[in-house]
């Protein structure tokens, strides 16, 4: 699936994260940016948990930007899963 | 070769010279006198009348003597208001001086502008309690080749006086001064409280300026710093930023955690046995720490306790204790905020002590001897106890050793402040990154998931539980933590040594690896 809208969720507060999320051009794939400040620690699993939840919902042509400040695992999946929704569509809460 | 806690320490360092490892917080001063001896201070001859007045800083330093390879010692009670050392470096950097020896009681985010010449060759050496900000981060990526040496408030002093930190130059900031030298922190515009920190290096120094931004009338009461020692005079017309120096008064946090944090570590105290008339508190100005006096303040009402003395950084919050006639007294090294200055001035039961005084660990017998409870905080804890407060979890140097190991030897009870993990960081590790304290003098620590009692200690344990305090293994909290942030990927280090942390005695309790910058 591709974004329909440009969305986000979470915050950039300590232990939290803000996810950013806008539609590509057909065939674009995927554009990650993503930055946290536990990067050297936690990166790799940031960046599986980024991925594995995109693929979950085949998302593709997707610019998404994570700002993270330490945010707990179930936090990340939550916000993430939240832009996602609203990206689609599927949940209130959009830029739009 | 290891030490008692197991880190590798050399035995020699370039620069530094031999090294004596940590056998134990009490295990060097238990013989009853230090090997090292006390070294001459400089004898000097001023004639009857003679002007010590000088129209700039630069031209007191250029008749100071500058040399290269000086040490240049400063004091912090102008935490991050501080404007004279940077000056002072810049004026030593722009006259060619080179291989500087920086001996700070701290160094702050304020300090930050003399990177460049840590880089070009003007400093070479630091010794300093504490380091952060962008020079933290610089010293842990290795930007001297001599290792900085990490003390604390007392080690400093013992430091000085056995001649491991020979000051060449002091310069005491001074927010009332007279034309004699006669100086204070107590009162003026620039007023930020006790000047406890510098009186050993006024003792010590082979030149001493004193620098005021309010010339008074000779003679400038209290002599907190007094003329004897005084080589020159500078009137200037800033000695800092006001408004970082000491601003109002402190502020309890609202912070639910910390509140949280700090009335469990209230009833810690209350219900350890050392809770009773007379006691004598420290506690510090940081979140937590502050917030527990707010609970005992309470709790000493309630049961009408009353306290012998309180110590070491003091914030309006102790003084406001003090007027409530909770404290007979309190020591002041350090003062944290506007308000406390015009007690130090004004209430004669508010005294201000010297470094020497504070924490020493050599001579015959400093204050922290005589605590009872003291509440610290940490950046990391092991299962073992040991205290981390210098290096942060991303690896560079970010805190400072302080009163911290200082204040733990001496108190009858330790309490150990802190959240068990910060942004995705668990603070209880298996093992700390640097050892600051050892886990020896640490009796309790206190989070927001349960309270860990050392094991050393099974009387308090008990005290506690009896009390139906929610008290935890350490090893079991350490588990419970990771398993909710995950466990971190190491950082990496090379070999390289780029800091000591001496323990309060002088020997050496752990080394800080150069980070591998990624």
């Amino acid at each position: 699936m591709k974004p329909k809208i440009a969305a986000q969720s979470g915050t950039f507060e300590s232990s939290d994260v803000i996810f950013l999320i806008e539609p590509l051009p057909d065939n674009s794939g995927r554009k990650l940016e993503i930055s946290s400040t536990v990067m050297q620690q936690f990166g790799a699993n940031f960046n599986r948990i980024v991925l594995e939840m995109l693929d979950q919902y085949e998302m593709t042509d997707i610019h998404l930007i994570a700002k993270d400040k330490g945010a707990l695992e179930p936090t990340i999946k939550a916000r993430l899963e939240t832009a996602i929704k609203r990206s689609l569509d599927e949940q209130e809460g959009t830029l739009k | 070769m290891l030490n008692s806690l197991g880190r590798e320490i050399p035995e020699y360092i370039e620069g530094i010279g031999k090294l004596e490892p940590f056998q134990g917080a009490l295990t060097k001063l238990s013989k009853g006198w230090m090997d090292e001896p006390t070294i001459p201070a400089p004898n000097k001859a001023y004639l009857p009348h003679q002007n010590k007045l000088c129209n700039s800083l630069e031209e007191a330093i250029l008749r100071s003597n500058p040399h290269n390879g000086m040490t240049v010692s400063f004091h912090h009670h102008l935490r991050n208001g501080d404007i004279l050392l940077v000056q002072t470096l810049t004026i030593l950097h722009n006259m060619g001086i080179r291989d500087i020896t920086l001996a700070s009681s701290s160094l702050n985010e304020c300090h930050d502008p003399i990177l460049p010449y840590m880089k070009d060759g003007t400093i070479t050496r630091i010794y300093s309690s504490g380091i952060r900000s962008q020079l933290g981060h610089a010293v842990a990526l290795g930007v001297l080749d001599i290792p900085v040496v990490i003390h604390s408030h007392g080690g400093r002093v013992r430091s000085i006086h056995t001649g491991k930190i020979q000051i060449d130059l002091t310069v005491i900031a001074a927010s009332a001064a007279d034309c004699e030298g006669n100086a204070t922190g107590s009162h003026g515009k620039s007023a930020f409280g006790s000047i406890g920190y510098a009186v050993i290096d006024a003792r010590y120094a082979k030149q001493v300026i004193v620098v005021t931004d309010n010339l008074v009338d000779f003679p400038c009461i209290p002599l907190s710093i007094s003329q004897n020692f005084v080589d020159q005079v500078v009137v200037v017309d800033s000695i800092g930023d006001a408004s970082k120096i000491a601003t109002g008064t402190t502020r309890i946090t609202n912070s639910p955690m910390d509140l949280r944090i700090a009335k469990l570590a209230a009833d810690v105290i209350e219900y350890s046995g050392f809770f009773e008339q007379g006691f004598a508190f420290q506690v510090g100005a940081g979140g937590a720490s502050l917030a527990v006096a707010k609970f005992i303040r309470e709790k000493m009402k309630t049961k009408g306790i009353k306290g012998s003395f309180m110590l070491g950084g003091i914030t309006s919050y102790c003084v406001d204790m003090l007027n409530d006639g909770l404290f007979e007294t309190i020591f002041d090294v350090q003062s944290f905020d506007a308000t406390v200055s015009n007690s130090l001035l004004n209430n004669r039961r508010h005294i201000e002590i010297p470094a020497a005084l504070y924490a020493n660990p050599f001579n015959c017998g400093c204050i922290t001897n005589k605590i009872d409870v003291v509440v610290l905080g940490a950046l990391e804890i092991d299962v073992d106890f040991n205290v981390n407060v210098i290096t942060g979890s991303e690896g560079k140097v970010r805190g400072a050793s302080g009163g911290h190991s200082d204040t733990a030897s001496g108190a009858k009870l330790t309490v150990v402040v802190c959240p068990s993990f910060r942004g995705r960081i668990p603070i209880i590790k298996k093992r700390v990154h640097t050892i600051v304290t050892p886990g020896e003098s640490i009796h309790v620590l206190v989070t927001e998931r349960g309270i860990c009692v050392n094991p050393a200690f099974p009387e308090l344990e008990e005290n506690l539980k009896r009390a139906g305090l929610n008290i935890k293994d350490i090893h079991d909290l350490e588990i419970e933590v990771d398993k909710i942030t995950g466990i971190p990927a190491p950082l990496e280090y090379t070999d390289k040594i780029v800091g000591v942390v001496e323990y309060r005695d002088g020997t050496i309790i752990d080394v800080i690896h150069q980070l591998k910058e990624k």
